[in-house]
């Protein structure tokens, strides 16, 4: 706790800071490549019946999604904090090779904890990893995922937190997690909601992100909390679907509960034991979900619905053919739902997607599938 | 809220020797033999037996005991069945202290956990994930019906938290001889006494310590610093090994003596 405290106190320090603040403009802007563009998806607002979708391309940001966005944040709080050695939890790998990335970049020891499932799964990120310099440690508790990677990493930041920083890839875990990724992530929709206005003066009518641990969908929604007209859905992974209990969908099919020191929705049993994920998507393969998204549901702000591995799949091919952007699996679930809510809303409708990321890191997934 | 001393409390403070304080998972290896080894352990000469109720995710233990947690998990054992095993255990005389992380309490209900704890005969309950700041309502509950609530202190924690953590202590207070989790380690860290004494600054309360502690020469340092120690991954090794625990512990007391 002590040191989840003194990480509160060097966070809000940090964070009003005109120094810290501009020096992380610079990194934003030099080195992740910031502002991305919004981009107009026309090919697929026509297929989806006329609606303008629009997208926020954090795939283009450097390393491949917005993972960035945090792990440089962080990395220049653990500089300003004194500590030398980075560990970092992955799922998809995204997270892990942001952390590797910013390590290489700042001359910071990289240790990444991935389980032996994913590394399957994202065999492209681990050779990533390691031509970065991260070490990247297998681990092969549990479901061998992302949950048990943050259990490895949470025990190695207890044993070694003198000398440590440990940065959390998601909105998750003990305070002031959530809240510091949050503040990192916000830029996203700051960024879109003007470029968006810039267009025609208007707002989208809805924003979807895809909702794992749910950074990116925190990062564009937080601009957005205050226009009541503008309606905010989270896309989580139903997997094989919600009724066969194979999917990771913690807010739409889960219940409160503590995970990772936090109290949120989470993926469990009667008895309290967390239960088995499953999405085709790594970065969404988690059993719990960050608690200001709980927050958000309980209070009605956004809706949360669940899209499966099938049709998440077929929104990659979908994008990739018309748009010549191959997404993330994890996005492509949002991409999937934009094409529901399209429907229903008609030619004229806006929607605004948060692309967190790209798809190359998914070839053998699709393949498979 | 100093009211007289509880059992576990009389059951902890060292009389010259060193107190031992054994863990084992309730259901492992499976439920039957947990029972027995449990009752074993109960007249082995320890002063207090903690017992495990299994979590899917026991983000401050070490492989042996996350092992023994899965493998009790996949044979079966439940909340209220790790109620039940300690019943048994407990009727052997022993003080009983539940371990088991918050959500488990939280999806069973903490009311009911508390008072079922209670009826079994448990002496208190210490839960890892559960810091002061978020103890109530659960702490209350457990308070109510008189059973101890354990927390720890950690060799990163302040002195002015060492207080405050204390002073939400009853039974005894836990102290957490390394930074990390559970499981065997060769040799002590070097600022424990340093740490056990800051401890005793703030609390009357016997002082345990635990993680990380497995052998006879362990004791021998610990002895006159603190009032117990906690040994638990050395024991669940060997349950799951099928070896004798009790023959392992009474090596342990002997060096407590």
């Amino acid at each position: 706790m002590s040191a989840l405290h003194e990480l509160e106190d060097m966070w809000h320090e940090a964070k009003a800071d005109p120094q810290f603040q501009l020096e992380l403009a610079g990194h934003r802007r030099a080195f992740i490549g910031r502002p991305t563009p919004i981009y107009a998806a026309t090919r697929l607002s026509e297929h989806f019946g006329g609606t303008h979708v629009h997208f926020k391309r954090e795939d283009l940001c450097h390393t491949g999604a917005h993972k960035l966005n945090n792990a440089v944040g962080q990395a220049l709080l653990a500089l300003r904090m004194g500590k030398k050695r980075i560990i970092a939890e992955t799922g998809a790998g995204q997270h892990g090779v942001a952390a590797a990335t910013v390590c290489a970049r700042f001359g910071l020891d990289c240790t990444v904890y991935m389980g032996t499932e994913d590394m399957r799964r994202q065999s492209m990120n681990v050779r990533r990893m390691k031509l970065l310099g991260a070490e990247v440690i297998e681990v092969t508790s549990g479901s061998k995922t992302l949950k048990d990677a943050t259990t490895e990493a949470i025990r190695d930041w207890v044993t070694n937190v003198r000398t440590t920083h440990y940065i959390i890839g998601s909105v998750v875990g003990p305070h002031p997690y959530p809240e510091m990724v949050r503040d990192l992530q916000r830029v996203i929709g700051d960024e879109a909601r003007e470029q968006y206005l810039a267009l025609d003066g208007k707002l989208p009518d809805v924003v979807v992100a895809c909702v794992g641990g749910g950074s990116n969908a925190i990062g564009i929604f937080t601009a957005f909390l205050d226009d009541k007209d503008v309606a905010l859905i989270g896309v989580e992974a139903a997997g094989k679907g919600i009724k066969t209990g194979e999917h990771a969908a913690s807010l739409v099919g889960g219940r409160p509960g503590v995970l990772h020191g936090a109290y949120s929705y989470v993926l469990q049993d009667g008895d309290g034991q967390i239960l088995p994920t499953h999405s085709i998507s790594a970065g969404l393969d988690y059993p719990g979900v960050g608690p200001e998204h709980a927050f958000l549901r309980d209070i009605e702000r956004v809706e949360y619905v669940a899209v499966t591995d099938k049709e998440a799949l077929a929104a990659f091919k979908l994008c990739t053919l018309l748009e010549g952007i191959m997404p993330a699996l994890e996005p492509a679930h949002a991409i999937h739902h934009a094409g529901v809510i399209a429907r229903e809303l008609g030619p004229g409708g806006r929607i605004l997607v948060c692309l967190s990321g790209r798809g190359d890191k998914d070839m053998d997934s699709v393949d498979g599938g | 809220m100093v009211a007289e001393a509880t059992r576990l409390e009389n059951a902890l403070r060292a009389n010259g020797d060193l107190k031992l304080v054994a863990y084992m998972m309730a259901g492992h290896p499976t439920r039957k033999r947990s029972i027995e080894v449990g009752k074993k352990l109960a007249t082995s000469g320890i002063a207090a037996l903690e017992i495990g109720i299994p979590h899917s995710d026991p983000l401050a233990d070490g492989p042996v005991i996350q092992h023994a947690g899965q493998v009790a998990l996949e044979h079966g054992m439940t909340v209220s069945g790790a109620l039940e095993v300690a019943e048994a255990v407990a009727a052997e005389g022993v003080p009983v202290v539940l371990m088991t992380y918050i959500n488990p309490v939280l999806a069973y209900d903490p009311r009911k956990f508390a008072a079922e704890a209670a009826q079994a005969g448990a002496a208190g309950v210490i839960v890892p994930d559960l810091p002061i700041e978020e103890a109530e309502p659960v702490a209350g509950w457990l308070r109510s019906a008189s059973l101890d609530t354990i927390f720890m202190v950690a060799p990163t924690t302040p002195p002015d938290r060492i207080g405050t953590i204390a002073s939400h202590s009853s039974g005894f207070v836990y102290c957490v001889t390394v930074t990390g989790i559970t499981g065997v380690r060769k040799e002590l860290p070097e600022g424990m006494p340093e740490l056990l004494s800051e401890v005793r600054k703030h609390t009357r309360l016997p002082v345990a310590a635990g993680f990380g502690i497995s052998r006879p020469e362990h004791m021998k340092t610990l002895r006159g610093t603190a009032d117990a120690a906690v040994v638990g991954s050395a024991i669940v090794a060997e349950i799951d090994r099928g070896g004798d625990a009790v023959s392992l512990v009474k090596e342990l007391l002997k060096a407590c003596r």
